[in-house]
Protein backbone atom coordinates (compact mmCIF):
# COMPACT_ATOMS: atom_id res chain seq x y z
CA UNK A 1 0.00 0.00 0.00
CA UNK A 2 1.28 3.23 -0.73
CA UNK A 3 1.85 5.56 2.21
CA UNK A 4 2.00 8.74 -0.11
CA UNK A 5 -1.72 8.35 -1.23
CA UNK A 6 -3.89 11.42 -1.50
CA UNK A 7 -6.66 11.15 0.78
CA UNK A 8 -9.99 13.14 0.87
CA UNK A 9 -11.73 12.81 3.64
CA UNK A 10 -15.62 14.09 3.93
CA UNK A 11 -17.51 14.39 6.88
CA UNK A 12 -19.97 17.45 8.02
CA UNK A 13 -18.05 17.19 11.70
CA UNK A 14 -15.19 18.37 12.05
CA UNK A 15 -14.08 16.83 15.03
CA UNK A 16 -15.11 13.48 12.91
CA UNK A 17 -12.82 14.44 9.86
CA UNK A 18 -10.20 15.41 12.88
CA UNK A 19 -10.47 11.63 14.10
CA UNK A 20 -9.86 10.14 10.82
CA UNK A 21 -7.23 12.01 10.32
CA UNK A 22 -5.14 11.26 13.45
CA UNK A 23 -5.79 7.71 12.32
CA UNK A 24 -4.93 7.86 9.15
CA UNK A 25 -1.31 9.16 10.26
CA UNK A 26 -1.33 6.90 12.89
CA UNK A 27 -1.06 4.02 9.73
CA UNK A 28 1.39 5.94 7.78
CA UNK A 29 -1.28 8.09 5.86
CA UNK A 30 0.10 11.42 6.30
CA UNK A 31 -0.97 13.14 2.24
CA UNK A 32 -4.85 13.79 3.58
CA UNK A 33 -7.42 16.68 2.53
CA UNK A 34 -10.83 17.43 3.67
CA UNK A 35 -14.61 18.46 2.84
CA UNK A 36 -17.75 19.04 4.88
CA UNK A 37 -19.72 17.55 2.25
CA UNK A 38 -20.71 16.02 -1.38
CA UNK A 39 -20.70 19.28 -2.77
CA UNK A 40 -17.68 20.58 -1.36
CA UNK A 41 -15.74 17.05 -2.22
CA UNK A 42 -16.66 16.70 -5.39
CA UNK A 43 -15.08 19.42 -7.39
CA UNK A 44 -11.80 18.51 -4.72
CA UNK A 45 -12.31 15.05 -6.13
CA UNK A 46 -12.72 16.15 -10.18
CA UNK A 47 -9.02 18.37 -10.29
CA UNK A 48 -7.45 16.81 -7.01
CA UNK A 49 -6.20 13.23 -8.37
CA UNK A 50 -7.08 11.54 -4.90
CA UNK A 51 -6.45 7.96 -4.68
CA UNK A 52 -9.42 7.14 -1.74
CA UNK A 53 -12.10 8.62 -0.52
CA UNK A 54 -13.56 8.06 3.11
CA UNK A 55 -16.94 9.96 3.52
CA UNK A 56 -19.56 9.87 5.98
CA UNK A 57 -23.28 9.30 4.66
CA UNK A 58 -25.63 12.24 6.60
CA UNK A 59 -24.29 15.57 5.44
CA UNK A 60 -26.45 18.81 4.69
CA UNK A 61 -26.16 19.63 0.81
CA UNK A 62 -25.13 16.28 -0.88
CA UNK A 63 -24.71 13.32 1.34
CA UNK A 64 -21.95 10.41 1.06
CA UNK A 65 -24.77 8.20 -0.77
CA UNK A 66 -25.22 11.00 -3.67
CA UNK A 67 -21.56 11.64 -3.48
CA UNK A 68 -20.54 8.09 -4.47
CA UNK A 69 -22.90 7.42 -7.08
CA UNK A 70 -21.70 10.76 -8.60
CA UNK A 71 -17.78 9.58 -8.24
CA UNK A 72 -18.86 5.84 -9.85
CA UNK A 73 -21.04 7.84 -12.74
CA UNK A 74 -17.75 9.81 -13.81
CA UNK A 75 -15.37 8.19 -16.19
CA UNK A 76 -12.45 9.26 -14.87
CA UNK A 77 -13.17 8.85 -11.06
CA UNK A 78 -15.05 5.63 -11.66
CA UNK A 79 -12.62 3.09 -10.16
CA UNK A 80 -11.74 5.80 -7.12
CA UNK A 81 -11.36 2.94 -3.57
CA UNK A 82 -14.26 4.69 -1.56
CA UNK A 83 -14.91 4.06 2.23
CA UNK A 84 -17.66 4.74 4.18
CA UNK A 85 -17.68 5.24 7.61
CA UNK A 86 -21.22 6.13 8.99
CA UNK A 87 -23.88 5.96 11.85
CA UNK A 88 -26.12 4.85 8.98
CA UNK A 89 -26.68 0.85 10.46
CA UNK A 90 -29.92 0.08 8.43
CA UNK A 91 -29.62 -3.29 6.27
CA UNK A 92 -31.50 -1.76 3.44
CA UNK A 93 -28.75 1.49 3.78
CA UNK A 94 -25.59 -0.87 3.17
CA UNK A 95 -27.38 -2.87 0.75
CA UNK A 96 -27.78 0.54 -0.68
CA UNK A 97 -24.17 1.31 -0.55
CA UNK A 98 -22.63 -2.01 -1.90
CA UNK A 99 -25.45 -1.98 -5.29
CA UNK A 100 -23.73 1.62 -5.46
CA UNK A 101 -20.27 0.46 -5.66
CA UNK A 102 -18.89 1.41 -2.15
CA UNK A 103 -15.50 -0.61 -0.87
CA UNK A 104 -15.93 -0.92 2.52
CA UNK A 105 -18.66 0.18 5.06
CA UNK A 106 -17.44 1.10 8.84
CA UNK A 107 -20.01 1.74 10.96
CA UNK A 108 -19.72 4.74 14.03
CA UNK A 109 -18.45 4.27 16.28
CA UNK A 110 -15.61 2.44 15.17
CA UNK A 111 -12.13 1.75 16.61
CA UNK A 112 -8.62 2.39 14.80
CA UNK A 113 -7.92 -1.62 13.74
CA UNK A 114 -11.51 -1.82 12.00
CA UNK A 115 -10.45 1.52 9.76
CA UNK A 116 -7.21 -0.30 9.41
CA UNK A 117 -8.16 -3.99 8.60
CA UNK A 118 -10.72 -2.74 6.12
CA UNK A 119 -8.18 -0.03 4.64
CA UNK A 120 -5.61 -2.79 4.11
CA UNK A 121 -8.46 -5.09 2.67
CA UNK A 122 -9.36 -2.52 0.02
CA UNK A 123 -6.06 -1.95 -1.05
CA UNK A 124 -5.44 -5.90 -1.02
CA UNK A 125 -8.35 -5.58 -3.82
CA UNK A 126 -7.84 -2.79 -5.63
CA UNK A 127 -3.77 -3.76 -6.16
CA UNK A 128 -4.68 -7.57 -7.10
CA UNK B 1 -62.71 13.27 28.95
CA UNK B 2 -65.94 12.56 30.90
CA UNK B 3 -67.88 15.53 29.70
CA UNK B 4 -66.91 15.20 26.31
CA UNK B 5 -67.95 11.34 26.35
CA UNK B 6 -71.09 12.64 28.01
CA UNK B 7 -71.78 15.24 25.23
CA UNK B 8 -70.98 12.71 22.34
CA UNK B 9 -72.89 10.50 24.77
CA UNK B 10 -75.84 12.77 24.83
CA UNK B 11 -75.62 13.58 20.90
CA UNK B 12 -75.91 9.62 20.11
CA UNK B 13 -78.72 8.97 21.97
CA UNK B 14 -80.53 12.19 20.71
CA UNK B 15 -79.95 10.85 17.26
CA UNK B 16 -81.07 7.44 17.66
CA UNK B 17 -83.92 8.42 19.69
CA UNK B 18 -84.74 11.26 16.90
CA UNK B 19 -83.87 8.61 14.06
CA UNK B 20 -86.32 6.60 15.08
CA UNK B 21 -89.32 9.42 15.63
CA UNK B 22 -88.11 10.89 12.15
CA UNK B 23 -88.86 7.09 10.13
CA UNK B 24 -92.35 6.79 12.10
CA UNK B 25 -93.36 11.04 11.06
CA UNK B 26 -92.40 9.96 7.76
CA UNK B 27 -94.42 6.60 7.57
CA UNK B 28 -97.29 8.96 8.71
CA UNK B 29 -96.78 12.01 6.41
CA UNK B 30 -96.51 14.33 8.83
CA UNK B 31 -93.45 16.40 7.56
CA UNK B 32 -93.89 19.05 10.14
CA UNK B 33 -92.66 17.67 12.60
CA UNK B 34 -89.83 15.69 10.54
CA UNK B 35 -88.47 19.03 9.83
CA UNK B 36 -88.45 19.79 13.40
CA UNK B 37 -86.70 16.89 14.34
CA UNK B 38 -83.84 17.53 11.79
CA UNK B 39 -83.76 20.85 13.06
CA UNK B 40 -83.28 19.42 17.14
CA UNK B 41 -80.54 16.98 15.82
CA UNK B 42 -79.12 19.87 13.93
CA UNK B 43 -79.29 21.49 17.05
CA UNK B 44 -77.61 19.08 19.40
CA UNK B 45 -75.05 18.70 16.55
CA UNK B 46 -74.20 21.57 16.45
CA UNK B 47 -74.06 22.49 20.38
CA UNK B 48 -71.39 19.73 21.06
CA UNK B 49 -69.51 20.73 18.01
CA UNK B 50 -69.49 23.88 19.70
CA UNK B 51 -68.34 22.42 22.83
CA UNK B 52 -65.69 20.64 21.46
CA UNK B 53 -64.30 23.50 19.45
CA UNK B 54 -64.00 26.13 22.37
CA UNK B 55 -62.43 23.31 24.54
CA UNK B 56 -60.25 22.66 21.82
CA UNK B 57 -59.31 26.81 21.18
CA UNK B 58 -58.80 26.94 25.15
CA UNK B 59 -56.98 24.30 25.28
CA UNK B 60 -55.24 25.62 22.00
CA UNK B 61 -54.60 28.62 23.74
CA UNK B 62 -53.44 26.95 27.39
CA UNK B 63 -50.66 25.45 24.99
CA UNK B 64 -49.81 28.55 22.98
CA UNK B 65 -49.43 30.55 26.84
CA UNK B 66 -47.29 27.47 28.20
CA UNK B 67 -45.34 26.90 25.58
CA UNK B 68 -44.61 31.04 25.41
CA UNK B 69 -44.88 31.12 21.61
CA UNK B 70 -46.27 34.64 20.76
CA UNK B 71 -46.22 34.96 16.44
CA UNK B 72 -47.18 38.22 17.20
CA UNK B 73 -44.20 39.45 19.58
CA UNK B 74 -41.24 38.07 17.56
CA UNK B 75 -38.73 40.22 19.46
CA UNK B 76 -40.34 39.69 23.19
CA UNK B 77 -38.01 39.55 25.79
CA UNK B 78 -38.78 36.36 27.19
CA UNK B 79 -38.38 33.60 24.15
CA UNK B 80 -40.09 30.83 23.96
CA UNK B 81 -39.01 27.69 25.77
CA UNK B 82 -38.97 25.69 22.52
CA UNK B 83 -35.69 28.65 21.34
CA UNK B 84 -34.56 28.17 24.47
CA UNK B 85 -34.19 24.18 24.04
CA UNK B 86 -33.03 24.85 20.52
CA UNK B 87 -30.75 27.37 21.94
CA UNK B 88 -29.54 24.39 24.89
CA UNK B 89 -29.25 21.89 22.22
CA UNK B 90 -26.84 24.23 19.94
CA UNK B 91 -24.66 24.60 23.66
CA UNK B 92 -24.35 20.86 23.56
CA UNK B 93 -23.24 20.68 20.69
CA UNK B 94 -20.55 23.74 21.47
CA UNK B 95 -19.36 22.05 24.48
CA UNK B 96 -19.25 18.52 22.94
CA UNK B 97 -16.89 20.29 20.05
CA UNK B 98 -14.97 22.43 22.15
CA UNK B 99 -14.24 19.44 24.62
CA UNK B 100 -13.40 17.04 21.44
CA UNK B 101 -10.94 19.51 19.54
CA UNK B 102 -9.62 20.21 23.22
CA UNK B 103 -8.92 16.67 23.76
CA UNK B 104 -6.82 15.85 20.52
CA UNK B 105 -5.02 19.12 21.03
CA UNK B 106 -3.68 17.85 24.02
CA UNK B 107 -3.26 14.00 22.71
CA UNK B 108 -1.20 15.40 19.64
CA UNK B 109 0.57 17.61 21.54
CA UNK B 110 2.02 14.82 24.02
CA UNK B 111 2.29 12.65 21.09
CA UNK B 112 5.72 14.11 20.27
CA UNK B 113 7.36 14.78 23.88
CA UNK B 114 6.46 10.49 23.89
CA UNK B 115 8.05 10.01 20.92
CA UNK B 116 11.42 11.96 21.60
CA UNK B 117 11.67 10.40 24.62
CA UNK B 118 10.90 7.21 23.26
CA UNK B 119 13.88 8.14 20.31
CA UNK B 120 16.10 9.67 23.06
CA UNK B 121 16.12 5.99 25.46
CA UNK B 122 16.84 4.12 22.15
CA UNK B 123 19.63 5.57 21.10
CA UNK B 124 21.11 5.67 24.99
CA UNK B 125 20.38 2.58 25.26
CA UNK B 126 22.21 1.19 22.15
CA UNK B 127 25.34 3.06 23.95
CA UNK B 128 24.41 1.44 27.32
CA UNK B 129 24.45 -2.50 26.13
CA UNK B 130 28.25 -0.99 24.01
CA UNK B 131 29.30 0.01 27.67
CA UNK B 132 28.17 -3.29 29.34
CA UNK B 133 30.15 -4.98 26.75
CA UNK B 134 33.31 -2.66 27.57
CA UNK B 135 33.66 -1.46 24.02
CA UNK B 136 33.39 2.62 25.20
CA UNK B 137 36.25 3.91 25.63
CA UNK B 138 36.70 6.73 28.52
CA UNK B 139 36.23 10.05 26.53
CA UNK B 140 33.36 8.88 24.87
CA UNK B 141 32.33 7.20 28.52
CA UNK B 142 32.18 10.77 29.61
CA UNK B 143 29.96 11.97 26.85
CA UNK B 144 27.38 8.81 27.49
CA UNK B 145 27.22 10.04 31.05
CA UNK B 146 26.74 13.74 30.28
CA UNK B 147 23.72 12.16 27.89
CA UNK B 148 22.46 10.04 30.55
CA UNK B 149 22.42 12.84 32.48
CA UNK B 150 20.52 15.16 29.89
CA UNK B 151 17.98 12.52 29.34
CA UNK B 152 16.63 12.14 33.04
CA UNK B 153 16.74 15.97 33.00
CA UNK B 154 14.12 15.78 29.62
CA UNK B 155 12.48 12.62 30.72
CA UNK B 156 11.40 14.62 33.70
CA UNK B 157 10.24 17.47 31.98
CA UNK B 158 8.70 15.47 29.52
CA UNK B 159 6.72 13.30 32.00
CA UNK B 160 5.35 16.38 33.86
CA UNK B 161 4.26 17.81 30.70
CA UNK B 162 2.65 14.91 29.44
CA UNK B 163 1.19 14.26 33.60
CA UNK B 164 -0.40 17.89 32.95
CA UNK B 165 -1.99 17.12 29.18
CA UNK B 166 -3.24 13.96 30.91
CA UNK B 167 -5.00 15.94 33.49
CA UNK B 168 -6.35 18.71 31.19
CA UNK B 169 -7.77 15.96 29.13
CA UNK B 170 -9.60 14.57 32.52
CA UNK B 171 -11.01 17.99 32.89
CA UNK B 172 -12.35 18.18 29.50
CA UNK B 173 -14.45 15.54 29.87
CA UNK B 174 -16.53 18.29 32.52
CA UNK B 175 -19.06 18.71 29.66
CA UNK B 176 -19.98 15.56 30.03
CA UNK B 177 -21.86 16.93 33.54
CA UNK B 178 -23.35 20.18 31.88
CA UNK B 179 -24.54 18.77 28.78
CA UNK B 180 -26.18 15.72 30.84
CA UNK B 181 -28.04 18.55 32.66
CA UNK B 182 -29.15 20.93 29.87
CA UNK B 183 -30.06 17.38 27.56
CA UNK B 184 -32.14 15.98 30.72
CA UNK B 185 -34.23 20.07 30.71
CA UNK B 186 -34.79 19.33 27.32
CA UNK B 187 -36.02 16.05 27.35
CA UNK B 188 -38.23 16.92 30.01
CA UNK B 189 -39.76 19.85 28.07
CA UNK B 190 -40.04 17.50 24.85
CA UNK B 191 -42.13 15.19 26.87
CA UNK B 192 -44.62 18.11 28.21
CA UNK B 193 -45.00 19.59 24.93
CA UNK B 194 -45.90 15.74 23.85
CA UNK B 195 -48.34 15.20 26.09
CA UNK B 196 -50.15 18.64 25.95
CA UNK B 197 -49.50 18.00 22.15
CA UNK B 198 -51.79 14.27 23.00
CA UNK B 199 -54.46 16.35 24.44
CA UNK B 200 -55.32 18.58 21.41
CA UNK B 201 -55.19 15.84 19.05
CA UNK B 202 -57.51 13.68 21.40
CA UNK B 203 -59.42 17.30 21.69
CA UNK B 204 -59.64 17.30 18.05
CA UNK B 205 -60.84 14.29 17.35
CA UNK B 206 -64.06 14.47 19.20
CA UNK B 207 -64.67 17.52 17.01
CA UNK B 208 -64.19 15.38 13.96
CA UNK B 209 -66.25 12.77 15.78
CA UNK B 210 -69.07 15.96 15.87
CA UNK B 211 -68.67 16.69 12.26
CA UNK B 212 -68.22 13.76 11.03
CA UNK B 213 -64.70 13.88 9.41
CA UNK B 214 -63.05 10.96 8.41
CA UNK B 215 -59.18 10.51 7.66
CA UNK B 216 -57.85 8.33 4.89
CA UNK B 217 -55.33 6.66 7.57
CA UNK B 218 -53.49 4.58 5.12
CA UNK B 219 -52.57 7.78 3.13
CA UNK B 220 -51.30 9.75 5.88
CA UNK B 221 -49.23 6.49 6.94
CA UNK B 222 -47.95 6.65 3.36
CA UNK B 223 -46.45 9.96 3.66
CA UNK B 224 -44.66 9.17 6.66
CA UNK B 225 -43.36 5.71 5.61
CA UNK B 226 -42.10 7.96 2.22
CA UNK B 227 -40.42 10.37 4.76
CA UNK B 228 -38.37 7.57 5.92
CA UNK B 229 -36.64 6.39 2.62
CA UNK B 230 -33.38 4.97 3.55
CA UNK B 231 -30.83 7.38 1.27
CA UNK B 232 -31.99 10.02 3.37
CA UNK B 233 -30.25 8.88 6.15
CA UNK B 234 -31.15 8.22 9.83
CA UNK B 235 -28.39 9.15 12.13
CA UNK B 236 -26.97 6.89 15.08
CA UNK B 237 -29.41 3.77 15.92
CA UNK B 238 -30.31 4.10 19.47
CA UNK B 239 -32.23 0.39 20.10
CA UNK B 240 -30.10 -1.39 17.31
CA UNK B 241 -30.35 -4.92 18.75
CA UNK B 242 -33.90 -4.53 19.30
CA UNK B 243 -34.50 -4.08 15.81
CA UNK B 244 -34.63 -6.40 13.11
CA UNK B 245 -33.57 -3.85 9.93
CA UNK B 246 -30.18 -2.67 11.92
CA UNK B 247 -27.02 -4.11 12.28
CA UNK B 248 -25.54 -4.36 15.07
CA UNK B 249 -22.21 -3.61 14.92
CA UNK B 250 -19.29 -3.73 12.51
CA UNK B 251 -19.88 -7.66 12.71
CA UNK B 252 -22.87 -7.54 11.40
CA UNK B 253 -21.84 -5.36 8.39
CA UNK B 254 -18.87 -7.38 7.68
CA UNK B 255 -21.41 -10.58 7.48
CA UNK B 256 -23.85 -8.88 5.28
CA UNK B 257 -21.61 -7.37 3.13
CA UNK B 258 -19.54 -10.84 2.63
CA UNK B 259 -22.92 -12.53 1.88
CA UNK B 260 -23.37 -9.91 -0.77
CA UNK B 261 -19.98 -11.43 -2.83
CA UNK B 262 -17.83 -8.58 -0.61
Amino acid sequence: MNKDMKILIVDDFSTMRRIIKNLLRDLGFTNTQEADDGLTAMPMLESGHFDFLVTDWNMPGMSGIDLLRKVRADERLKTLPVLMVTAEAKRDQIIEAAQAGVNGYVVKPFTAQVLKEKIEKIFERVNS
Amino acid sequence: MDSNNNSLGEFENTLKKHAQELVESLERGRFGDAVQLIHQLNQTRDRGLYQEVGKLTRELHSAIVSFQIDPAMPQAEEVSQITDATERLSYVVKLTEGAANRTMDLVEASTPVLNDLAGEAQALSTDWQRFMRREVAAPEFRDLVKRVDSFLTHSAEGNRKVSGHLNDILLAQDYQDLTGQVIKRVTALVTEVESNLLKLVLMASQVDRFAGIEHDHDQLRAEKDQEKHPTRGEGPQIHADKREDVVSGQDDVDDLLSSLGF
